[in-house]
């Protein structure tokens, strides 16, 4: 049986500033089923970014449902907000975004730790998850003494540490030298295989060649969507 | 997030930028350092002013000088030239007067005096033989002043310890010697021993001489600065204090106490001025220390906000991973409260250090009261919370999404 992860429909997004309107998604529809791999695609100010961060629950849209896992976001509070994307999402981003002057082992934990698990178990799953990626010869390096495509195999396992419902990737490949990118995409390749669900923002077509379903926005809107 | 990992992480934060962190904490340190060493001052200062004034003895009323009206005008308090030697022959025979066992007339006022190529300004006194008792003087050398002074008028001197290491310099025993008091010439027949204390009034920077001698030959005075009583025991000090009070007004011819050229206090009378005096001293010191204390509050709060400011992504990726506000609260007061928590600790042996150094100096007690140590201690906590109160909830309300598109 297919179950939808997500499951977005008429959603807008709109920014207004003074008198202009600034329309940067609109009626967006889209079913995503537990197992896909899905990649977005398209050209800057297409809105690609904005999706992914409602998808995210970073931000909520102007109008539309978003159902993430069955539930509905709208009308949630910040802080119910932050548990969602505690449980349920991973985030994967161009920056990497790691805690600086922090240990991998400490930052693949930062999400375990704010959900409350015990410090034994979020220190045998860190270990477990770096392992996963390659790096258990560099849990005690901060990211200052990592590659990048090192820093994003953290983040990695940062965004698995929760067991989350979905992976978003947003341009996990951008700062990283072409060699290691691969790397990185074969990782997100393994991961689909073994079920998880990854949806992934990038403008490289090399890199969108991974995904199962690549869906082009331009405008905000889908343009097409291919196999 | 336990409390451990918050610790740790705060530390980590904080010694990113250790200048700035150190500065911030100076701030506290100076603060708290001089809210302590005040605060210590001036409980000192209280306990000395108190063990002063318990050498003089509980016992004891001293009956000075007012002031006089005549025609509207006032004179300055302790002006007035009404006490006299008849007065205290007075309070010593009358019949009304219960309970004073010693009445001790004095006449002091300051004199120049010189033993040689030395000199001093002095508190000359003086005195009857009686004073002694009164005033629980005793001497390390020599004799006090008798009544075959007193009536011969004899020019003898007994010296303070203080005046005799002015004028004859440590060790030597000035028995015997000559000293100039205004010129005169007295013979010193002892020394007094040191009676302690120092500040205010030092007792032992004095010279006492006969009554009679200081009245008509050193002074040319008739009247008495003093007189000291000594009550039979502290129970009968207030009814003592009224009865010589009325007497006093009667041979003044005085109908109302509200007229009294003079005043009769009793050691706690004096006690407790001093000590408001202290006690005035002291909070208006300790209020300039917790001045300088909200100065350093609010240089937290500065760090803290700057903190926050440079922090943005790491907060807004601190959201995006899951946490909630009383999360990244927690995390920002623990850094504000370990900034005050080590500037409190700090200060703290930096205050004690610093009035521990007054102490040896000025040869003061050093006494360390825990209530105040307490007090700093919560004080300081309490100046992170409420410093870093802002800031956290500053943090705390960012949006993820901007706050990760901070560059």
């Amino acid at each position: 049986m297919i179950t939808p992860i997500i499951k977005v429909s008429r959603l807008s997004k709109v920014y207004r500033t003074d008198d202009l309107e600034n329309v940067v998604l609109s009626d967006v529809t889209l079913t995503i089923n537990k197992g896909d791999f899905v990649a977005i695609m398209g050209p800057s100010g297409s809105g690609k970014s904005t999706l992914m961060q409602i998808l995210g629950c970073l931000d909520l849209p102007t109008s539309g449902t978003y159902l993430l896992d069955g539930q509905d976001v709208a009308g949630l509070s910040d802080d119910q907000l932050a548990d969602i994307r505690n449980r349920k999402i991973g985030f994967v981003f161009q920056a990497y975004n790691l805690l600086p002057r922090t240990s991998a082992l400490d930052n693949v934990m930062v999400p375990m730790d704010y959900a409350g698990l015990p410090e034994s178990l979020q220190l045998e799953k860190a270990k477990k998850l770096l392992d996963l990626v390659g790096l258990s010869d560099r849990m005690h390096h901060p990211p200052n003494k990592l590659s990048g495509g090192q820093q994003q195999r953290v983040a990695i396992a940062r965004a698995l540490s929760m067991e989350p419902s979905i992976i978003l990737a947003d341009e996990p490949t951008g700062n990283i030298a072409s060699a290691q990118a691969e790397e990185i995409m074969s990782i997100f390749r393994q991961l689909n295989r073994q079920g998880h669900t990854i949806v992934m923002i990038t403008h490289e077509a090399d890199i969108a060649k991974s995904a199962r379903r690549v869906i082009h926005l331009r405008d905000g809107k889908i343009e097409h969507e291919h196999k | 997030m336990n409390i451990n990992k918050l610790i740790k992480t705060g530390l980590k934060n904080l010694n990113v930028n250790k200048m700035r962190t150190s500065l911030a904490i100076l701030g506290i340190v100076i603060g708290i350092g001089s809210v302590i060493a005040l605060i210590s001052l001036g409980q000192a200062g209280k306990s000395a002013v108190q063990s002063q004034i318990q050498s003089i003895g509980s016992n004891l009323l001293t009956i000075s000088p007012g002031f006089t009206s005549s025609g509207g005008v006032r004179t300055a308090a302790g002006g007035a030239t009404t006490l006299t030697l008849e007065d205290a022959e007075a309070v010593r025979d009358a019949s009304s007067v219960a309970g004073i066992k010693n009445v001790s007339p004095e006449y002091s006022s300051r004199a120049q005096v010189i033993s040689g190529r030395n000199n001093t300004n002095t508190q000359v006194v003086g005195v009857e033989p009686v004073y002694s008792v009164v005033r629980k003087l005793s001497l390390s050398s020599g004799s006090f002043i008798t009544s075959g002074h007193l009536t011969a008028l004899s020019r003898v001197a007994v010296l303070g310890p203080t005046v005799v290491e002015d004028l004859f310099g440590e060790g030597v025993n000035p028995v015997g010697s000559a000293i100039r008091i205004s010129g005169k010439i007295f013979q010193v027949i002892g020394v007094a021993k040191s009676k302690g204390g120092s500040g205010f009034q030092n007792q032992d920077d004095r010279i006492y001489i006969p009554l009679t001698t200081a009245q008509k030959q050193l002074f040319g005075v008739r009247h008495l600065t003093s007189i000291a009583l000594e009550a039979s025991s502290e129970d009968v000090m207030t009814r003592a204090q009224n009865q010589v009070g009325y007497l006093l007004l009667d041979r003044h011819h005085l109908d109302s106490p509200s007229s009294a050229d003079f005043r009769i206090q009793s050691q706690s009378d004096i006690l407790e001025t001093a000590s408001a005096v202290s006690g005035t001293f002291t909070s208006m010191l300790t209020g300039v220390a917790a001045i300088s204390l909200l100065v350093g509050g609010i240089g937290i709060m500065n760090i803290m906000l700057m903190s926050v400011t440079e922090r943005t992504r790491e907060i807004g990726l601190r959201k995006a991973l899951g946490a909630k506000k009383k999360v990244i609260i927690a995390q920002f007061l623990t850094e504000s409260v370990i900034l005050t928590f080590v500037g409190g600790v700090l200060g703290i042996i930096f205050g004690i250090a610093g009035f521990f150094i007054y102490s040896r100096v000025a040869g003061s007690v050093f006494v360390i009261s825990p209530g105040s140590v307490l007090l700093a201690f919560a004080v300081s906590a309490a100046i992170g919370v409420l410093f870093g109160w802002y800031p956290a909830r500053k943090a705390a309300a960012l949006q993820p999404i901007e706050a990760l598109r901070y560059e």
